[in-house]
């Protein structure tokens, strides 16, 4: 790090900081308006076609129309959101469904998730940053419906992890006894994504 | 889906900017000397850190320009809220040293071994990465065929224009301006929409492989597009990049 080249005539721009403080990762900045990372089309999914569904070894184990999906206890939260594209976006407002409510309604010791999603996207996460109020389906943005292209109709909230592991157009959650990496994982990005130690990508 | 290789940690490594080639009034193309490196696959990006004086570091993303076979260099565009991009292309000199590392992603990468034919589509500085996979193509004697439509807002913001005026054997490039268009202009005038692309874009029946690359909202409306045109979702590619 002391070795690092300095460039001469960069600065930092002055930014409005007021409760930033200790908000923001390292290496990230943080963005005002809401930038897009997919690897491909945005699937379009009809409501009445959609099924929220937990599986564990090929079987399904519980799952939900949307209509039973509204019915679930929502929660609105307020986080802040860590893309590994070096964006942050401080104060999102989410309204959605706790894993914790989902999962408390199958019985299962799996330490492991991966989800699942149109388009055929897959993201893994322990079961331990999914669960204790950390993550939720949400389905809710800003007041509004999730648009598509954000993840709606709905999509794995997991602020605390990079931003891919909050997997838009989420259908389900594989449960695995081993971890398994997921899409981007398998293209070169970190098996966990913690965004405070920096974890990246792969050996990060 | 591709396998995960093992890998050793990306580290950043210093690397000296050997030239600074003014592309169009905002772009700039840094060529960069970097000792050691890898080598890279077309598509690829690599992370600039800058170090200020008073030790304020900051880190940003830039797809690769060149083909493998090439110098590494990356091809910036000006924008003038940003904090690393006036620096990049306002300020920085052949000589000057800064941190990177790379090369990172492998999804969007196309490596040459593929028989399908290309479609390309770009939406402003998206032509970089897609820049770098016609030169990787043209220097490893590549021949399946190509088409590019590039999308920008006038004739002067068009990048990399004097090579993509003179495409190589096999590769179709179409322009659409959205903002101005010179007299007697013969390309597409306006946004890319779907009477363009069915126009421009392989018939699905030959089985295209579709990169697209450009702001959220323009890959969102092609991919879209070459969806309801009846290419397998699969074997569209994307990367988007928001205002930052």
């Amino acid at each position: 790090m002391n070795s690092a080249p300095i460039s001469r005539g960069f600065h930092r721009r002055p930014r409005p900081a007021a409760g930033q403080d200790g908000r923001v990762p390292p290496g990230q900045h943080v963005v005002q308006d809401f930038p897009v990372l997919s690897a491909g089309p945005t699937p379009h999914t009809p409501l009445p076609e959609w099924t929220f569904s937990i599986r564990q070894g090929g079987e399904t184990l519980r799952s939900w129309t949307w209509p039973e999906f509204q019915d679930l206890p929502a929660e609105t939260v307020t986080v802040d959101i860590h893309c590994v594209t070096r964006w942050s976006k401080l104060g999102t407002v989410w309204r959605g469904v706790a894993v914790d409510s989902l999962l408390d309604q199958v019985e299962h010791t799996a330490p492991f998730v991966l989800a699942f999603c149109d388009g055929g996207y897959t993201t893994n996460v322990p079961v331990k940053d999914l669960t204790s109020g950390q993550a939720w389906v949400a389905f809710g943005y800003g007041g509004q419906p999730l648009d598509p292209e954000h993840g709606g109709p709905a999509r794995l909230l997991v602020p605390h992890l990079y931003f891919w592991k909050s997997a838009k157009w989420v259908r389900g959650l594989e449960l695995l006894d081993r971890d398994q990496p997921g899409f981007w994982e398998s293209y070169g990005y970190h098996i966990y994504g913690d965004p405070w130690r920096e974890q990246r990508y792969a050996g990060d | 889906m591709a396998g995960t290789a093992v890998r050793g940690r990306l580290s950043w490594q210093t690397a000296s900017v050997t030239s600074v080639t003014s592309e169009t009034d905002s772009v700039r193309t840094i060529g960069l000397a970097v000792p050691g490196w890898a080598g890279h696959q077309a598509g690829q990006h690599l992370d600039i850190r800058l170090t200020a004086e008073d030790g304020y570091q900051a880190e940003r993303s830039y797809s690769i320009a060149t083909a493998d076979s090439e110098p590494v260099a990356i091809t910036v565009e000006r924008l003038d809220d940003g904090e690393v991009s006036p620096y990049l292309t306002q300020d920085l000199r052949p000589g000057d040293q800064l941190e990177l590392r790379g090369p990172i992603g492998r999804w969007f990468v196309w490596d040459g071994s593929d028989p399908r034919p290309l479609l390309l589509v770009a939406g402003g500085s998206g032509i970089v990465p897609l820049r770098a996979i016609l030169r990787h193509r043209e220097r490893s004697g590549g021949d399946v065929p190509v088409r590019l439509l590039y999308s920008a807002r006038t004739l002067a913001d068009v990048i990399y224009r004097a090579e993509l005026d003179r495409p190589g054997d096999g590769v179709q490039v179409s322009y659409a301006l959205t903002r101005r268009q010179p007299p007697g202009w013969t390309g597409y005038a306006g946004r890319v929409d779907a009477a363009i692309l069915a126009e421009v874009a392989w018939p699905a029946g030959q089985q295209p492989l579709a990169f697209i690359c450009g702001p959220t909202s323009f890959v969102e409306t092609v991919a879209g597009n070459l969806v309801a045109l009846g290419y397998p979702s699969a074997e569209v590619k994307t990367e988007r990049f928001g205002g930052t």
